[in-house]
């Protein structure tokens, strides 16, 4: 094996190394946010090629609004999905589209785009 | 025979609306306590409660009594300012939204598209010349460049911003696969183009890909152009059904007609219906009479026939009469607006098939990703030379062939076709886990009551020597009973245009019928024993009652001034359609079990009219749900209750799938799995068929999507080097890319055209 190639395929392993390291785990650590109101618990959150924040921490048995800001004209996150509470909603580009639903019981529960690739996670704890 | 579509109940003592009405002005507890004390000293107020904090009244009101307006200016005449509440926005504006979005997004892809075709197609030309190797020449390799920097920088350029805000997010999708792939063809044309001697002076063999890369971009941005068109599709039941609302409403007021905005149309509203209107809203004939075309909520064909009383609703259309009628619901509280509403939150469902999908497609792209390093370095270090150039074109060829798209789309634009195709037959299917277990059903349970049968008694049969005078003399004496029967005949002597006469000197015989005085002859109603002890003889017609009770009917004696006149028959009839209803779920493999809290004889005389052979009588309304759970136990079978959604609820929601039947009401709504608007029972076979076809269409999309995977990106890698020298191109790989998703959505799309019959 010449230099060359010892050096490319080091390099290689080391590049998926960083790109798994990358998507997989730097990743996880989400920015969480705290839905606030004493009638109805609100929050933004920025749609730019994922959801800011993307985890959201509400409190069960009480109306939660989220205020999806989509900023961008991707069809990836066109759409939210939050299937546990039967919410499909269509995101227009540039405006902010609000989410409303009462999650009845504690626990996490994901929400997405229309496909499944971008994620966020609602964390309903108990009242 | 007639199930009409039944709007939801008028709201009663127990059933108040509720609003948010915003309020301003208010500064301290006194405001809010004023405004409240007003709002509840306003008629029709159940219950108000401001909230000083948010700045909102919240009221339960009754709207037969006052309106969301009448509020609004109660709380004005305190001094504050307080607003109508926001309606929530129509369907048909939210699809007129969408709509005009993706029209502006087709449009900028299309031009994008002409411009990369152009140049890919030049590149091509030039890269064909007699003599011209692909960019061999400088200056050749300067004019490819300019040619594609526009491609590059304007064409393509959302897909380098978008895969840079996805990775921001440690995220990465299909932009992600494309920009890295056309990016490092491209960035690695460029550094040839602009620095040949470095590679010169090494001996280093060159190429260029800015072709490749004008090709990737137009193919996959024709590939977005027919996916966006075919999406658009996807809810294209929807925009039917949004449209189904006129626009304007004829309404009467201080006995003029106006025409109003639909939007303006409130509930007590009376609206003038002429031949060939659609109705505008849901609501109650006072007076005329119509035909009404309703398939097109509920998929049943024939027209329903209308008179003063009969229900309404919103978006049928009125056939060759005129009419009038009072609205009860308008706008987002009509039976359209609730199933388009039920059609989204179905949408928005997640089958339970789709978590394989979800899971592949979380780690997709970072595993292509990976996959095409390790393809680069393969290639590079086992490949023929050039290798580094193979290596190259290996790499990117992985990342574009990859389609995260086609298993994304895989199940929810099927679900999306199937729940909207479903709503235009009146099938609504509550979500993607409620269609995928429909499509695996063993065992239909039919509740015998409202589904096989009317739901209520008729008078079926009718004998003796003057049968139509019995029943003409029976409606009058029934007129003055509360008995079931009673109501029976009563409806059959209308049915006929026979007027009952007064009758007086009624007397109730308990346990064996009514007799009264009607124009001067003492007139009995009831059964043999009655007659028998006011000494009248019945032995006439013994024969065709022992046919009717034979046949499961009641039988109804009626005599006159001891004379007997005829024999009435009643029965809950069995709907005209149950019969081949049932044999078409057999047909179609499944297990019919009828269920019932008749006596085995009648239940028998009913299952054998309609060819069931597992009959469970005698089944106490309680005692339904453990006959589902005794089903379900019983080889682990997938079971669907059929009811009429209102005394059977419990056993719905214990079946795997809960089907209510033929009503549009906000209780079979919630109970039931699958929702039928029509009222007879050929709806079941129809909507078990629609889940069928769906899965399957799910099962094609989710093979398609990962075989195309597992094949390609091998392929593309150059698995089939070694052996068949053979390889793929970039530019064929965008090709193979386009076709995958958009054959995924096309072939979800199949599902609109689903036949029920």
């Amino acid at each position: 094996m010449s230099t060359a190639q010892l050096l490319v395929t080091a390099g290689g392993v080391a590049l998926i190394g960083w790109v798994l390291w990358y998507f997989f785990l730097a990743g996880r650590a989400g920015v969480a946010a705290r839905a606030m109101g004493d009638d109805v618990q609100r929050v933004r959150i920025d749609v730019q090629g994922g959801y800011t924040p993307n985890e959201v921490h509400v409190a069960a048995g009480r109306p939660v609004r989220l205020d999806f800001f989509r900023n961008e004209t991707n069809p990836c996150t066109e759409e939210v999905v939050l299937p546990a509470f039967g919410v499909r909603a269509w995101l227009a580009p540039h405006e902010t589209t609000p989410v409303e639903f009462t999650p009845a019981v504690p626990g996490t529960y994901d929400f997405s785009c229309g496909m499944g690739m971008v994620h966020g996670r609602l964390v309903v704890e108990p009242a | 025979m007639s199930a009409p579509l039944a709007p939801a109940p008028a709201p009663t003592e127990a059933d108040p609306v509720r609003c948010d009405i915003p309020v301003t002005g208010m500064t301290c507890a006194a405001c809010s306590a004023r405004v409240q004390r007003a709002l509840e000293r306003a008629p029709g107020v159940r219950s108000a409660n401001v909230n000083l904090m948010t700045s909102t009244a919240t009221v339960a009101y009754d709207p037969a009594a006052t309106s969301a307006d009448r509020l609004v200016a109660a709380i004005r005449d305190t001094g504050y300012g307080a607003e109508p509440p926001a309606a929530p926005r129509a369907a048909s504006e939210r699809v007129a939204e969408r709509d005009a979005v993706r029209e502006a997004e087709v449009r900028e892809i299309r031009s994008k598209l002409i411009v990369s075709l152009a140049v890919a197609a030049i590149s091509m030309v030039l890269g064909m010349r007699p003599g011209g190797m692909s960019g061999t020449g400088s200056g050749e390799r300067w004019l490819l460049l300019a040619l594609t920097l526009p491609v590059v920088l304007w064409a393509g350029r959302h897909f380098y911003t978008r895969a840079w805000a996805a990775f921001r997010h440690h995220g990465a999708d299909m932009n992600t696969l494309i920009a890295v792939g056309t990016g490092a063809a491209f960035m690695f044309s460029l550094v040839v183009t602009v620095a040949p001697g470095w590679f010169a002076v090494r001996g280093v063999p060159v190429d260029v890909y800015y072709e490749a890369v004008a090709w990737i971009i137009a193919l996959i941005l024709l590939g977005n152009l027919l996916e966006a068109r075919a999406r658009g599709r996807t809810s294209d039941a929807i925009r039917r059904l949004a449209g189904l609302r006129p626009a304007i409403a004829r309404v009467l007021r201080g006995g003029r007609e106006h025409e109003i905005p639909l939007d303006a149309l409130r509930a007590g509203d009376e609206v003038v219906i002429r031949p060939g209107d659609r109705i505008p809203a849901d609501g109650v004939i006072v007076d005329g009479a119509s035909t009404v075309d309703e398939s097109m909520l509920t998929g049943e064909p024939a027209p329903v026939r209308k008179t003063a009383g009969d229900r309404v609703v919103g978006a049928t259309l009125n056939r060759n009469g005129a009419f009038r009628f009072r609205v009860e619901h308008a706008g987002e509280d009509t039976v359209l607006a609730r199933i388009i509403r039920m059609v989204e939150q179905a949408q928005g469902s997640r089958a339970p098939i789709q978590r394989l999908a979800d899971r592949v497609s979380a780690v997709f792209v970072p595993v292509v990703i990976s996959i095409a390093i390790a393809t680069f370095v393969i290639w590079f270090d086992l490949g023929p030379d050039p290798a580094y150039l193979h290596a190259l074109v290996a790499a990117v060829t992985v990342l574009i062939i990859a389609c995260p798209c086609a298993m994304g789309l895989a199940v929810p634009t099927a679900v999306m076709v199937a729940t909207g195709r479903g709503a235009e037959l009146g099938i609504l299917v509550k979500g993607g886990e409620a269609l995928e277990r429909a499509g695996d059903l063993d065992v239909v349970v039919l509740d015998k009551t409202g589904t096989i049968t009317e739901g209520h008694p008729a008078v079926t049969d009718l004998s003796g020597e003057a049968p139509e005078e019995a029943l003409r003399l029976a409606a009058a004496v029934e007129r003055l009973s509360e008995h079931p029967l009673g109501e029976a005949i009563s409806g059959a002597a209308r049915e006929r245009g026979l007027v009952a006469p007064p009758a007086t000197a009624f007397e109730s015989l308990t346990g064996l019928g009514v007799a009264a005085s009607v124009e001067g002859r003492r007139v009995l109603v009831g059964s043999a024993r009655l007659l028998a002890r006011e000494g009248v003889d019945a032995a006439a017609l013994d024969a065709d009652a022992v046919r009717f009770a034979a046949g499961a009917r009641t039988v109804v004696y009626v005599a006159a001034d001891g004379r007997l006149l005829g024999l009435l028959g009643v029965a809950d009839p069995v709907r005209p359609t149950s019969r081949a209803a049932v044999e078409r779920l057999r047909a179609m493999g499944l297990d019919v079990v009828m269920l019932t809290g008749d006596a085995r004889a009648t239940a028998e005389s009913v299952a054998h009219a309609v060819g069931i052979t597992t009959v469970v009588p005698e089944v106490l309304p309680d005692h339904k749900l453990e006959e589902v759970r005794r089903l379900q136990r019983n080889g682990a079978r997938v079971v669907a209750m059929v009811g009429d959604g209102l005394n059977d609820a419990p056993a719905l929601a214990a079946a795997d799938v809960g089907i209510a039947m033929g009503t549009g009401t906000d209780v079979a709504m919630e109970t039931g799995s699958i929702t039928l608007m029509r009222g007879d029972l050929a709806g079941v076979p129809q909507a078990i068929a629609l889940t069928r076809r769906t899965m399957r269409v799910i099962r094609q999309n989710l093979f398609w999507a990962f075989i195309y995977n597992v094949i390609g990106i091998p392929v593309a890698a150059g698995a089939l080097y070694p052996v068949f020298g053979l390889r793929l191109t970039p530019a064929m790989a965008a090709a193979a890319m386009a076709v995958s998703s958009v054959s995924v959505v096309t072939n979800s799309l199949r599902l609109r055209r689903f036949d029920p019959r």
